[in-house]
């Protein structure tokens, strides 16, 4: 769904399937870090192509455990060991990512990746609920 | 995800298939485990059958490859997918990986 959006968008197939990577990575952190991995959380994402500032904006909200913000961080690069690759993998496929605790309780991740220069025209605004299944 | 293992001149090539994500990653971790307790000289992981991987599949490897370091036996990886390089070239791993593109070529090395 998302691999189809980002092409009418006009990403190329590898950008597309970066930011479903990026996507893949902030829901499989608030599964196992939010949820401590059960599986009946709730998450709601929603996609929006905004195009006065010209860039896919991203966002996705939990109703799990606040985390500290301070421990979401990436890991240096230098130092080669298992965690931390998610929160990397998304700084470095994304032009911005800001975390954020939501005063309802759970958790706010907003990113966003400029739109392509050269895209077919398409309104594209996107909200799901996913719940683990 | 399924996990395949095979002896072949003295290397034990490890051949997980299907995407490795949050899900799998542990299936392939255990293999992983076993393959090390069975192999004293080199290890060959064999990903052509691996079209997606996310962080907790390349954390996986990187756990390989600590364990590999500790008992000296060699890692190697190949045949991977454009998708899956590009994931280990976007965490910068791709040059802490011993990486080959054919099977033939990590049987060489």
């Amino acid at each position: 769904m998302i691999d189809t959006l980002c092409g009418r968008l006009g990403y190329t197939p590898a950008e597309s399937s970066q930011l479903c990577l990026a996507i893949d990575e902030a829901l499989c952190n608030v599964i196992r870090h939010g949820y401590d991995s059960a599986p009946d959380g709730r998450i709601r994402m929603e996609v929006h192509e905004r195009t006065d500032t010209g860039r896919l904006e991203i966002l996705i909200e939990d109703d799990a455990k606040q985390v500290d913000l301070d421990s979401i961080r990436s890991r240096d690069l230098d130092d080669v060991r298992p965690g931390g690759l998610g929160v990397h993998l998304i700084s470095e496929i994304m032009d911005d990512a800001i975390y954020e605790h939501r005063n309802e309780g759970g958790m706010r991740l907003m990113m966003w990746k400029q739109l392509p220069m050269t895209g077919t025209p398409a309104k594209a605004n996107l909200e799901v609920d996913v719940e683990e299944s | 995800m399924e996990v395949k293992t095979e002896q072949r001149d003295g290397a034990m090539i490890v051949r997980p298939e299907g995407d490795i994500d949050l899900s799998s990653s542990s299936i392939l971790r255990s293999s992983l485990q076993e393959a090390h307790e069975s192999t004293e000289g080199k290890l060959i992981i064999d990903l052509a059958s691996v079209q997606y991987m996310d962080s907790s599949g390349v954390a996986t490897l990187v756990e390989c490859l600590q364990l590999s370091r500790r008992s000296g036996t060699t890692l190697l990886l190949c045949q991977l997918h454009e998708r899956v390089l590009s994931v280990f070239q976007i965490a910068r791993l791709d040059g802490v990986f011993d990486i080959v593109p054919s099977l033939e070529e990590a049987l060489s090395h």
